[in-house]
């Protein structure tokens, strides 16, 4: 089962390294990570997927990211509400013969074509990893030519913030 | 070789023990000698050593010694140096011999046991992090998880060492890989896409430089230890009579260059030669060639080299206009490109512009004020050049011994000098020196050493004489910390803050305690005599060369300063 | 009281506002300031030989004085020379503060001379580590500094400060409070959760306490006597938690583990209670995991929440410091007897006492039994690692905390002579012995220079076998006794070594030598190096070997004894 866990950070050079190189010292493996500052410039918030079928390493995970002083407050909020996004960018081989279906399929998934060379098409989408995944299976058939996918983000719904949550 | 072993199940299939694909696959990479020390997570590695034939095993009394020996010996036979040491502390030993190596472009290939892949992660006991910590300080860095990867790994290991821009590369290998098995194949097929050099660099750069040579009438050649990589001292020798330049070689190009020849400037920067630092504040055109442009050679940076034209020929793109902005960048081999260059310039003449430096070489020459009574720190580098008609092996410890040293021996050959030039470490001249001695047992090895960086390895003397390496050790005694005090001399009103050493050993009594040589000199006279006492001597040997305690090195250009305003240089 | 300093004046005020008396150092290029700064302090700076023994030194000054060990490098290759010492003081959770110069700020990063990236490095072997990149900066970070290396699980913080900021002129604002969002160790125990571990104590038959060097890091030694005896429980220690319990005890199982005594790995086999205290289940101690404690319900209580349910499951978590705790415990505790575990504990310890061969030949089991009884069990010992750690562990008999410092995480050869040297200096009037190898001293032998220039009359017991003998110990049992790499062909004399240091070198060689050479060393009041010379064949026995249960050892007698 995959884990989210959302991590606040002192927004400092370095962080980044420390927590990825507990993730390769511990043996545990990250899935994606995303991170960028918060509403509080000093503070930056990290989403992290982590695949742990074993609750015993999710468990250590938490906690060795609790030790890092750098780590202000970590929620696993797998269990949690929580709203996730993704954000992918596909370039996708395009003519004129396909050019239509392709953009009927940019449509379905609510997707925007953000560039438009000779031979290809840029496609930006987000959503959830469902809707991120199943965009990029749908446009395989055309030949991919480039993808870049952010990794997840996600907050907690409701009045729950980081001062409170 | 083949191999007969009766123990273990490996033998049933044509498959072999990590531990003994890990021994194979050194063999199969030419590897002669590694040094190492043995330890629980090793424990498999070492057995599949027991017995063998081609590869002698050097045991060291700490794994530093272990990191310095096999820099030593890479640095003198042009091969990858190669270290073995346990899980834990013994790799952690390891982490200044391979940032020493790192530093100084070394190859090597550092083996370090882990503790089982189940265990990693859990702070198991001797569990250290080495891929992890060692990451700023090699080249690349693998922890091999499976054994079927081994094989490969060790190649790749091996290519990432001594290719492009060589260093020093880890391969930490978890107990249950050395003792899992799978088939034996080499060499393995290995793809690094994300590791690729140019080597011979762009053709209309190439003209570029014709050009500029063809139109400079003060050029320089300013030769780094990128020379000595990509063997291409005959090519410097041959481009610099052609285009009748001047060179100057730093501290880790000393021999790329023979010091003897009348083009030779010797070294540049804080406590370069006069003549070589004018030449190159004086110079219209500057030809860097595997070289980095450091602080110790620039000084200011905004006033090193102000009329010059710079040319920088190098493999890593990464040092091109890393320091200083280049107006010519050509990276590259720089022996293949000295060869393409050798083909399209022409015979040049500077008289004007060697009449100058010579000049300077003749005004303001590497002196030091004689004595009678005290033994001067340089006149002793100058008799050991003497007494080895220049040809022996030279290493140094770091500090004002090695600033002598690399003044005073002159050089002929390109892997006479071994020396810690970037990380400027304590305690890797006598390590260093055992395994040049390691791998040229018959030579006359040297290393000058100070008393304080002496001590850093000193235990290394029962590696000395359990091997019967005959080093010649030469302390420049005057119980200080003598680089630090004269920083504190000439910047810090002579305060002299915990420099003085007190409680040094008997060295001579030291060296005896270990059935090695050893002996006191305290007047200039005996000096010689010592030497080649020392030279004649089957065994280890120490010199304790009582030396003038507060003497400084000059020429210095003062921190922050350019180069044309040294302190000592010209009176 | 804002006053105009230099960084590195700031520096050393904050070091001697944090009280330290000491720094263990060697300087150079990159921490010339600070040097310069603290000649004009009260501070003493001991010189030493190599960074690795600054380390060390600060180490063993820690762990004998329970304050805060400060050492100092310089760039590049001091503070690489360091990371042995650093990952040692992780691995064992002991309170050092690492200052180490760098490259001026403008350097960083350019491959400069003698420039490496220490705090990169030492990412995984610190609590917490500093870039220091402005000189207004220091008194806050090394506030910090040492307020997160001694608090909590105590750990090395390593503070690297650029010859520019050290240099630069700052106005110093005294730094009084910490304030560190990301970091607040729990210190006080959950009730419900002692509630929970009262209950368990209550309905157990057999319960043995297991303890770690937890107990001695929260002083929180005379609570566990009290509690011990009050709830009649059986104590065996790790190797980081000799001492904690006085081994003479009639409740003292000793050590346990791999080369622990029968008694105690017996009692934990049996036992239907364990209660960890300040312990990490480590791998040296467990044997095969799945047959650790196999009956017993476990009761964890550390001060590490992430060392809690680490390597084996817990049924009550308890995350707080010991002392309180243990207060907390006695408080509510019911006195108690468990005399028929206590009576099987004695049969176990008459039927399987430690023992080794014996014969005429010099035995260093037997040395280091006569310098228990010389010392009365109450000298400040230390221990390289190897063969004669264990026997140290094994026959000293400690009888006091803070009385043997060894290296048990990452088990350091080239530790115990430089720790005693720091534990000497932190303790002028105790009794220092040094135990070691033939091996592990000469990792760290150019130290002799630092303790005689310091005047320490430390006794250096040497057991040289001119062997690796620990790891020829493993080829002995795993390697079908293929004996590689473990032979010292070119030791030196020991004892004229340790005369070309002025000190007085002693030589054992037979058992009559024992008692007088030892009672001549430990009267003498000089540096002193004892060389024991013993059998390359000597085994460390008991021992569990690899993949097996704690009661699945090898004991005495064994193979040709």
């Amino acid at each position: 089962m995959k884990h989210t866990l959302s991590v606040l950070v002192e927004n400092r050079p370095g962080v980044l390294t420390r927590i990825a190189g507990l993730f390769a010292r511990r043996g545990f493996n990250i899935n994606s990570l995303a991170v960028g500052e918060t509403e509080d410039p000093e503070v930056s918030r990290m989403t992290i997927v982590v695949d742990g079928e074993d609750e015993r390493i999710i468990e250590q995970v938490t906690k060795q990211l609790n030790k890092l002083v750098d780590v202000i407050k970590l929620n696993d909020i797998t269990q949690d509400e929580f709203v996730d996004r993704e954000l992918i960018m596909i370039k996708v081989c395009c003519d004129s013969s396909n050019r239509a279906e392709i953009i009927q399929i940019v449509d379905i998934f609510r997707a925007r074509i953000v560039d438009m060379g000779r031979n290809t098409v840029i496609i930006e989408a987000t959503g959830d990893g469902g809707k991120v995944s199943a965009i990029e299976t749908s446009l395989k058939p055309f030949g991919i030519k480039e993808l870049v996918r952010t990794g997840k983000v996600a907050l907690v719904r409701g009045a729950k913030n980081r001062h409170n949550e | 070789m083949t191999e007969v072993r009766k123990v273990g199940d490996s033998m049933k299939a044509k498959t072999l023990t990590g531990a003994e694909i890990l021994i194979r696959a050194l063999k199969e990479e030419g590897v002669e000698v590694i040094f190492g020390y043995p330890g629980g997570q090793v424990l498999h590695i070492y057995d599949a050593l027991y017995n063998e034939k081609q590869i002698k095993h050097v045991l060291t009394r700490h794994e530093q010694g272990a990191a310095h020996a096999a820099d030593g010996y890479a640095r003198a036979t042009d091969k990858p140096g190669v270290v073995l040491a346990t899980s834990g502390p013994g790799a952690t030993n390891l982490v200044t011999g391979i940032a020493t190596a790192y530093m100084d472009s070394v190859p090597m290939v550092a083996i370090t046991g882990q503790v089982a892949c189940n265990m990693i992660g859990k702070d198991s006991f001797q569990e250290a992090d080495i891929t992890g910590i060692t990451q700023p300080i090699t080249k690349y860095s693998y922890l091999v998880k499976d054994v079927r990867d081994l094989a490969r790994v060790i190649h790749e290991a091996f290519h990432i060492a001594s290719t492009g821009r060589p260093g020093p590369v880890l391969v930490d290998i978890p107990k249950d890989v050395a003792v899992s098995s799978t088939e034996f194949v080499y060499p393995p097929e290995f793809d690094l896409p994300g590791y690729k050099y140019i080597y011979n660099g762009v053709t209309a750069k190439l003209t570029q430089v014709v050009e500029a040579i063809k139109k400079a009438e003060k050029p320089l050649i300013y030769a780094g230890g990128g020379i000595k990589a990509s063997r291409a001292h005959a090519e410097l020798l041959e481009f610099a009579e052609r285009i009748n330049a001047p060179v100057t070689t730093t501290m880790m190009g000393k021999g790329a260059f023979p010091d003897d020849h009348p083009l030779a400037l010797g070294m540049p920067g804080m406590h370069g030669t006069s003549y070589a630092n004018y030449s190159l504040s004086e110079c219209d055109l500057l030809i860097g060639l595997g070289v980095r442009f450091d602080d110790r050679v620039t000084g200011r940076i905004d006033a090193f080299a102000p009329n010059a034209k710079v040319v920088h020929i190098d493999i890593d793109p990464a040092e091109v206009g890393k320091n200083v902005q280049i107006d010519i960048p050509l990276v590259g081999d720089v022996r293949k490109i000295l060869t393409s260059l050798l083909k399209q310039v022409t015979a040049k003449q500077h008289k004007p512009w060697l009449d100058t430096v010579y000049q300077w070489r003749r005004e303001y020459p590497l002196k030091y004020c004689t004595t009678t009574d005290v033994i001067k720190p340089q006149f002793v580098i100058e008799e050991i050049y003497k007494a080895t008609n220049g040809e022996a092996f030279v290493t140094t410890e770091t500090g004002q011994h090695q600033m002598w040293a690399a003044q005073y021996y002159k050089c002929k050959y390109p892997r006479q000098f071994m020396s810690s030039g970037g990380l400027g470490t304590m305690g890797y001249g006598f390590p260093a020196a055992l395994g040049v001695q390691m791998a040229y047992p018959e030579s006359i090895v040297f290393d000058i050493a100070g008393d304080g960086s002496i001590q850093m390895n000193s235990q290394e003397l029962a590696t000395a004489v359990h091997y019967q390496l005959p080093v010649n050790i030469a302390i420049l005694n005057n119980n200080f910390l003598g680089m630090v005090r004269q920083w504190q001399d000439l910047f810090l009103d002579k305060r002299y803050s915990h420099t003085r050493l007190e409680g040094n050993p008997d060295f001579v009594k030291l060296a005896q305690a270990y059935g090695a040589e050893g002996l006191r000199v305290e007047r200039p006279e005996d000096v010689r005599s010592a030497i080649e006492q020392a030279i004649k001597s089957p065994k280890p040997f120490v010199l304790d060369f009582v030396v003038e305690e507060e003497e400084n090195v000059f020429p210095m250009v003062p921190p922050g300063g350019s180069l044309n305003k040294m302190l000592g240089g010209s009176d | 009281m804002a006053s105009t300093i230099t960084g590195a004046q700031a520096l050393v005020k904050i070091l001697e506002a944090e009280g330290v008396k000491q720094v263990f150092g060697y300087p150079g290029g990159a921490v010339l300031p600070i040097y310069d700064a603290l000649l004009d302090s009260e501070i003493e700076h001991v010189l030493v030989r190599h960074e690795q023994g600054s380390v060390h030194m600060a180490n063993g000054y820690a762990r004998t004085s329970g304050q805060v060990g400060v050492c100092m490098a310089t760039s590049g290759p001091g503070a690489t020379n360091l990371v042995t010492g650093i990952a040692t003081a992780y691995m064992d959770s002991v309170p050092v503060v690492i200052i180490t110069g760098q490259v001026a700020t403008s350097m960083v990063g350019t491959d400069a001379f003698q420039e490496v990236d220490i705090t990169g490095i030492t990412i995984p072997i610190t609590k917490h580590n500093y870039l220091v990149k402005e000189t207004k900066d220091i008194p806050r970070i090394m506030k910090e500094a040492f307020h997160i290396a001694r608090s909590g699980r105590p750990g090395p913080v390593l503070v690297d400060i650029p010859k520019d900021v050290a240099s630069d002129i700052c106005i110093a604002e005294p730094s009084d409070k910490v304030e560190l969002r990301g970091y607040k160790p729990n210190y006080k125990g959950h009730p419900q959760q002692i509630e929970r571990a009262l209950k368990m104590i209550n309905q157990s038959q057999k319960p043995v306490i297991y303890v770690g060097g937890g107990v001695i890091n929260s002083r929180a030694t005379e609570q566990l006597l009290e509690f011990a005896e009050k709830a009649q429980i059986p104590v065996t220690t790790t190797l980081m938690g000799l001492g904690s319990f006085p081994e003479n005890h009639k409740l003292s199982l000793r050590m346990l583990g791999l080369h622990g005594t029968p008694f105690a790995n017996y009692a934990v086999t049996q036992a239907d209670l364990l209660i960890g205290l300040g312990v990490r289940f480590d791998d040296r101690v467990t044997g095969a995991i799945e047959k650790f404690a196999p009956q017993a319900k476990i009761i964890h209580i550390d001060i590490d929440p992430a060392e809690i349910g680490k390597n084996v499951g817990v049924d009550v978590p308890i995350v707080g410091d010991l002392r309180l705790v243990l207060i907390d415990l006695i408080s509510k505790l019911e006195p108690q007897e468990h005399s028929e575990w206590l009576e099987q504990i004695r049969r176990w310890k008459a039927e399987h006492p430690l023992q080794y061969g014996q014969g005429g030949k010099l035995r260093p089991q037997y040395v280091m039994e006569k310098l228990g009884e010389l010392t009365n069990h109450n000298a400040l010992v230390t221990s390289d690692v190897g063969q004669h750690q264990m026997w140290a562990a094994q026959y000293y008999a400690f009888e006091r905390p803070r009385g043997f410092l060894t290296s048990g995480g990452l088990g350091t050869m080239g530790y115990g002579f430089p720790a005693a040297i720091g534990a000497q200096m932190a303790d002028r009037d105790a009794l220092v012995v040094a135990v070691t190898g033939d091996g592990s001293f000469q990792m760290a032998m150019q130290e002799m220079g630092t303790a005689v220039e310091q005047d320490l009359p430390i006794k250096i017991m040497l057991f040289n076998n001119n062997c690796l003998a620990l790891v020829r110990q493993l080829q002995h049992f795993y390697c079908d006794k293929r004996y590689t790499a473990v032979n010292f062909t070119g030791n030196p004399d020991f004892a004229k070594f340790a005369e070309c240091y002025n000190a007085v070198g002693l030589k054992i060689e037979t058992p009559e030598q024992v008692e007088p050479v030892l009672k001549e060393a430990l009267n003498n009041g000089k540096l002193t190096i004892i060389e024991v010379k013993i059998s390359e064949e000597e085994l460390v026995l008991p021992m569990v070997p690899n993949a097996r249960g704690l009661d699945e050892m090898v004991e005495f007698p064994y193979g040709e004894e």
